[in-house]
């Protein structure tokens, strides 16, 4: 019988998964350690849902064995895209159905749920939204009111699918900001994400996906290479590095040495920024 | 103006309409934000199978119907769990088939037309103190698993998705979802009939819907105007002399219609207040310049 290491959070071996009888992610072999960052990244279509909800025990497992932590609090953050906005309630009652297990056979809530929901919310700067209905609100503030959701039952593991999707940059980098914040307080973050520049390259282990597994784990050093990103996405990438960053910039097919992997002209680069940092 | 409330029969009508209006539109909340008002009008028609079938076998009304009703459900939660069929073919297949055989029955014999009626459009001044009792008993029964599962419909409600995640068993809160609203509608076939069971199910619901963002506020307006109708319905039926379900039905369609009115009125005046805004804000800006 296979069994998890003290020092793993989550173990998949060798596993195949997905939904249906249909196999959307094969051979996947996964450690991870409490206290990590992780981002997920691939394609459209690549599984990174799929390999999330596996972490939530909500996919079919057809090969292999898929393991975490005993006791392990998970909290999961959805796509805001799933969510019934009609539907009445406001900022305090979403965060507040993270604590349905508290009394689950009472229809109120305890008085310690609430000042655990308004603790979160003052965490989350979300407080002064909490009588308001969460449809009124932006896409910034929706998405850390789910979060809060997920943070009142004061997970380990907290899983997040496309935390910054429909966001501007600035929320953006309030929600990573965040996010490595609760990651520091010890808390084990696992996000998909469609967005290689602004956050992936930022996360300090990556996992892609592509041709229904995973083609690479590890640092965005790694993880981050024309090769792999080629794969996944089915086109040439090319990768700039500059000091800590790394941007991702698609290669248009006519581009010569594109395939091939050689160095591809870029041409004049123009770097343009604010007034008061020219000398940057 | 008192009249109605001096016979017993007009007193029992009253106190049954207000229950069974009061606990459809709390089941209705929960049937509108599901978008499933087509699942409360189909069952209203499969336990209308249910009601001829047990008159037929001698069996008590509420308990044949509330078996009906209960194995209905189980029969669309197994077709609709098949990808070629779904959720809506189910309901539609399941439902007009049982009641079908109701029809069938009633072809077979003939001497129902009176009862046949009373269930198509329900006999609420024929409720007798034993029916009532019944009718109240399955309310409580209904309003004590709804007070139990409260949470767990809530979250799957909103985001069913999540639900699952967050360990809620969603696949037997719908169930047991299915057979409360099953219990509510035989628990409202004699007052209100088959034909009207869906109108009550959903009006009040919207009414209040329209009328709050906050879901425990809108459950509570739900009720409070299911349980009004109910009463006035059953009231003002008494000085027009019109079936009693249907001049509830029709109470709740006028209620919803001032509602509507009402929103009209409110965004109207809204748009002008922003525009008399917008316009003063231009007339400081010339003023400033």
């Amino acid at each position: 019988m296979a069994t998890i290491a003290v020092s793993e959070l989550v173990r998949l071996d060798g596993v195949a998964l997905g939904y249906e009888g249909h196999v959307a992610l094969r051979d996947v072999n996964l450690r991870i350690e409490p206290g990590e960052l992780i981002g997920i990244v691939g394609p459209s279509g690549s599984g990174k849902t799929t390999l999330l909800r596996a972490l939530l025990g909500e996919t079919e497992l057809y090969a292999g064995d898929a393991l975490v932590a005993d006791n392990t609090r998970v909290g999961y953050v959805p796509q805001v895209e799933t969510v019934d906005w009609n539907f009445p309630i406001t900022v305090e009652q979403v965060v507040l159905l993270g604590r349905w297990r508290t009394r689950r056979w009472l229809p109120w809530v305890s008085r310690s749920d609430h000042a655990r929901a308004h603790e979160v919310m003052e965490q989350l700067g979300i407080s002064e939204f909490a009588h308001r209905p969460i449809r009124a609100l932006s896409g910034g503030q929706q998405q850390r009111s789910f979060l809060g959701r997920a943070l009142v039952g004061s997970p380990d593991l907290l899983l997040l699918d496309e935390p910054t999707s429909g966001v501007d940059i600035k929320t953006r980098h309030e929600i990573l900001h965040q996010l490595a914040g609760l990651n520091h307080a010890g808390v084990t973050v696992v996000l998909t994400t469609h967005d290689l520049n602004g956050v992936a390259s930022h996360l300090p282990r990556l996992i892609a996906l592509g041709e229904e597994t995973v083609l690479a784990d590890g640092p965005p050093s790694e993880v981050l290479q024309p090769a792999v990103l080629e794969r996944a996405y089915g086109q040439p990438m090319l990768v700039v590095r500059s000091g800590h960053e790394t941007y991702v910039l698609p290669v248009p097919e006519e581009a010569p040495g594109a395939h091939e992997g050689e160095a591809v002209p870029l041409g004049e680069v123009e770097v343009i920024a604010a007034p008061d940092h020219d000398d940057a | 103006m008192l009249e109605p409330f001096e016979f017993g029969f007009m007193q029992r009508a009253m106190i049954a309409a207000s229950l069974v209006g009061g606990v459809t539109a709390a089941v209705g909340v929960f049937v509108i934000l599901r978008r499933l008002a087509y699942i409360g009008h189909g069952l209203a028609h499969s336990i209308f199978g249910g009601a001829v079938v047990s008159f037929t076998l001698g069996v008590n009304f509420f308990l044949g119907a509330s078996i009906w009703g209960a194995f209905s459900v189980f029969l669309i939660n197994q077709a609709a769990r098949r990808r070629q069929i779904g959720g809506d073919a189910a309901i539609g297949i399941v439902t007009t088939a049982a009641f079908a055989i109701g029809i069938a029955v009633i072809s077979r014999a003939r001497s129902f037309t009176r009862d046949f009626e009373a269930a198509l459009f329900g006999e609420i001044l024929g409720i007798t103190s034993q029916d009532l009792w019944m009718t109240v008993a399955m309310i409580l029964l209904i309003s004590i698993v709804l007070f139990l599962f409260w949470k767990q419909l809530v979250f799957i409600t909103f985001d069913q998705d999540v639900a699952t995640a967050y360990g809620i068993p969603v696949r037997w809160v719908e169930v047991i979802f299915s057979l409360i609203l099953a219990a509510t509608v035989v628990a409202a076939l004699q007052v209100l009939g088959v034909t009207l069971i869906a109108a009550a199910l959903v009006i009040p619901p919207v009414v209040a819907r329209m009328l709050t963002d906050s879901f425990p506020r809108m459950f509570l307006i739900a009720v409070a105007i299911g349980a009004l109708t109910g009463l006035v319905g059953v009231y003002v039926s008494w000085f027009v002399d019109v079936s009693s379900g249907a001049t509830v039905v029709l109470v709740q369609a006028a209620v919803f219609a001032l509602a509507l009115l009402w929103g009209i009125v409110e965004s109207r005046r809204g748009r002008s207040a922003t525009r008399r805004a917008e316009r003063l804000a231009g007339l400081e800006r010339a003023l400033n310049d």
